[in-house]
């Protein structure tokens, strides 16, 4: 097998919780041991709940974070420690499209400006020229290039997410971590964006990873499936298999609530997720999903204890993967 | 495809690019007292730099003493009234000072000339050093916030006027000896330099708060991952975001600086007769006792003074509404 483009192994990401006199009272385990690998030309989908790690382990990815510790190989070379000129030129072969349409471009800088912002930061002259490089990025996402000249607070959101994917492929990247690229935006706009990175992957081979909370978008756009729970994966497979036969108790939880998806065999009814969100401060020992897991409340005592004291780990980071679930879950 | 922000799910950008702008304009326009200070502020500008042709066309000069044996020195009489040609007359459009017979309508328009330009290069001073620290500390924060922050706090603890009192006489003394001793240029350099160096730590103060929100933005990560240069960070994707807030306290400063520049010239460490200001205008008047007989004197650069400063307060204010953000259109 030829080795993946991205490569991650054990990532971790620990922000630490400063008390008086500044000093380090605990840790938000943001991430905590991530392993995927991404090959070329495909799209990793990475889901999961609002806080679980999603951006933090994208902007780690991105270098704008320093990982904590673990791995991040890209082309089989570490890029964990770059620095300096090496992480510069790393720079050109990753990019991001931000969460958020209404901060992440510069509100004093035209619409032009931002897109060829990252040519001019890295000195690539193209053999066009900056401005007709521009034009072209702009065709491409379906901006008019004659609206170079407006601002941010012209355009839609939509058009916004569209503008940020075409400064994330001005540097023709190999990765463009996409985080939650559609998820401010209306759903037929959610649609049209999606099929614009399908596109431009099809025209290009570039590769994805993509972020989400809604499993639906995450089915259309992704070859491979990481799902992410309280700063670990639980669950990673192909398209195919989480969709047709999830195994984890999470994502078969998370696939239950949604409407488009189809129940799998084993489930007769939709499972309602009860319980707050433990801290990532604080995760439970054992298994992090114990607390709200839907099959833990139907299991025998030793059982339970197995999740409470022991980390699952593997593809289904679960001890009994295909164990009946509850409809409503919310013990403690 | 048209350009409009209107799906229902964009959030309403908060201050977002040219239209803050065009909206403050709107919205400057729209209040009378806002468009009156503003009048009254370009007014006041047009005035200074005017000034020769305005002074050529009462057909007076700034320094021309007046010699005859009345308006002399010692020609006053305590007790009695002076004499009525030291009044606005048709010659001398708002009559002429005390003791040196110079006339006032020159000197307050000369004068004009020199308190402005010492308050907006002094604020000027302060705009730049301010900004610059400011964001650079909101920018990098640790060590340099710590060390930036530190030296706002002292500038801020500082009695200005004491320290303006002691250092600008230094300033001005170890300056007279060098080329540019003479003239007017060292009184009104040390001005601005004094002024300039002890203004910028309110703002800096100002534009780092703003800075450290405008830091959590998404943009900035944004630049950071295609390898933008520090420099580029804090020039282009920074500063520019709080051009608004250094505009309302620019205004806000050159009132204040007005005001130092008549304190200093009035308590006589400023701009020094023979050179016009409007503080030298005050500590001549009071300087001879002249204001107790002779209240004219001392009400032509107070009054200049009063509506310049209220002016730019005022014009102040009504940026500071019109480019905030949350109140409403
Ligand atoms: N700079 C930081 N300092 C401390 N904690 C942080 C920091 N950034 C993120 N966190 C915490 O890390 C956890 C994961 O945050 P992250 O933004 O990665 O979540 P997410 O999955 O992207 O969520 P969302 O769907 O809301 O974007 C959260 O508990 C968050 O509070
Ligand atoms: S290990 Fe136990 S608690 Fe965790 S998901 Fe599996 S069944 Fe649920
Ligand atoms: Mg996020």
């Amino acid at each position: 097998m030829n080795t993946p483009l991205l490569e991650v192994s054990e990532l971790r990401k620990h922000f630490p919780i400063k008390g008086a006199f500044g000093r380090t009272v605990g840790a938000v385990k943001a991430v905590d041991s991530v392993s995927f690998t991404l090959q070329r030309g495909t799209t990793l989908g990475l889901v999961g709940e609002s806080g679980c790690g999603k951006s933090t382990t994208g902007k780690v990815l991105m270098r704008l974070l320093d990982p904590t510790s673990g791995s991040i190989k890209l082309d089989g070379e570490e890029i964990s420690t770059f620095k300096g000129k090496e992480l510069n030129a790393f720079r050109r072969r990753v990019q991001m499209v931000f969460q958020n349409p209404a901060s992440s471009l510069n509100p004093r800088a035209s619409i032009g400006a931002a897109i060829a912002a990252p040519l001019i930061e890295q000195g690539i002259k193209p053999p066009g020229g900056v401005k007709a490089k521009v034009r072209d990025l702009m065709d491409r996402v379906g901006l008019r290039p004659e609206h170079a000249n407006r601002f941010p607070h012209e355009f839609s959101g939509g058009q916004r997410q569209r503008i940020g994917i075409a400064r994330a492929l001005a540097l023709d990247p190999d990765v463009v971590i996409c985080d939650e690229p559609v998820s401010a935006l209306d759903v037929s706009v959610q649609a049209q964006v999606v099929n614009l990175l399908k596109d431009i992957q099809r025209d290009t081979g570039i590769s994805y990873i993509f972020i989400a909370h809604d499993l639906a978008v995450v089915k259309h756009m992704a070859d491979e499936v990481a799902v992410m729970y309280l700063g670990k994966i639980m669950e990673q497979g192909s398209n195919e298999q989480i969709f047709a036969d999830p195994q984890h108790p999470y994502t078969r939880a998370l696939l239950s609530a949604v409407p488009s998806v189809e129940l799998d065999a084993a489930l007769t009814e939709r499972i309602r997720l009860g319980g707050d969100l433990p801290s990532p401060s604080n995760p439970p020992s054992g298994c992090v999903f114990r607390t709200r897991c839907p099959a833990y409340a139907l299991l025998p005592e030793t059982d339970r204890a197995r999740c409470a004291d022991q980390v699952p780990t593997g593809e289904v980071a679960c001890h009994f993967p295909s164990a009946p679930l509850a409809a409503v879950a919310a013990h403690r | 495809m048209t350009a409009t922000a209107s799906t229902p799910t964009t959030a309403k950008p908060v201050a977002t690019g040219r239209s803050l702008l065009a909206t403050a304009w709107m919205r400057i326009r729209r209040s009378r007292i806002a468009m009156a200070s503003l009048a009254v502020v370009v007014g006041m500008v047009l005035f200074a730099i005017l000034a020769p042709v305005l002074v050529a066309i009462e057909g007076q000069d700034p320094n021309t003493t007046n010699t005859t044996p009345e308006v002399l020195d010692n020609f006053y009489t305590p007790g009695l009234p002076l004499p009525q040609y030291m009044y606005p007359s048709a010659e001398h459009w708002l009559g002429v000072e005390p003791g040196l017979g110079r006339d006032l309508f020159a000197r307050l328009a000369y004068g004009a000339r020199v308190s402005l330009v010492i308050a907006l290069l002094a604020t000027l001073v302060s705009v730049v050093l301010g900004t610059i620290l400011g964001a650079a500390a909101g920018y990098f924060g640790g060590k340099v916030d710590m060390v930036i922050s530190r030296i706002m706090d002292l500038f801020l603890a500082f009695p200005h006027l004491l320290l303006v009192l002691s250092i600008a006489p230094i300033l001005q003394s170890r300056l007279a000896g060098t080329a540019l001793g003479s003239g007017s240029f060292v009184p009104i350099a040390s001005l601005v330099i004094v002024l300039g160096f002890f203004g910028w730590a309110y703002l800096a103060r100002v534009v780092r708060g703003q800075v450290l929100t405008i830091r959590q933005q998404e943009f900035i990560d944004a630049a950071q991952s295609y390898g933008t240069s520090h420099r580029s960070m804090i020039f282009k994707q920074v500063i520019p975001n709080v051009t608004g807030v250094v505009l309302v306290y620019a205004t806000m400063m050159i009132p204040t600086n007005i005001t130092a520049e008549a304190a200093l010239s009035f308590l006589g460490v400023g701009v020094k007769d023979p050179t016009p200001s409007w503080g030298q205008m005050l500590n001549a008047a009071q300087a001879g006792n002249w204001y107790l007989s002779d209240p004219w004197f001392l009400a032509v650069p107070s009054i200049a003074l009063i509506i310049t400063v209220l002016a730019f307060n005022l014009l102040g204010d009504a940026l500071r509404d019109a480019l905030d953000p949350k109140s409403s259109r």
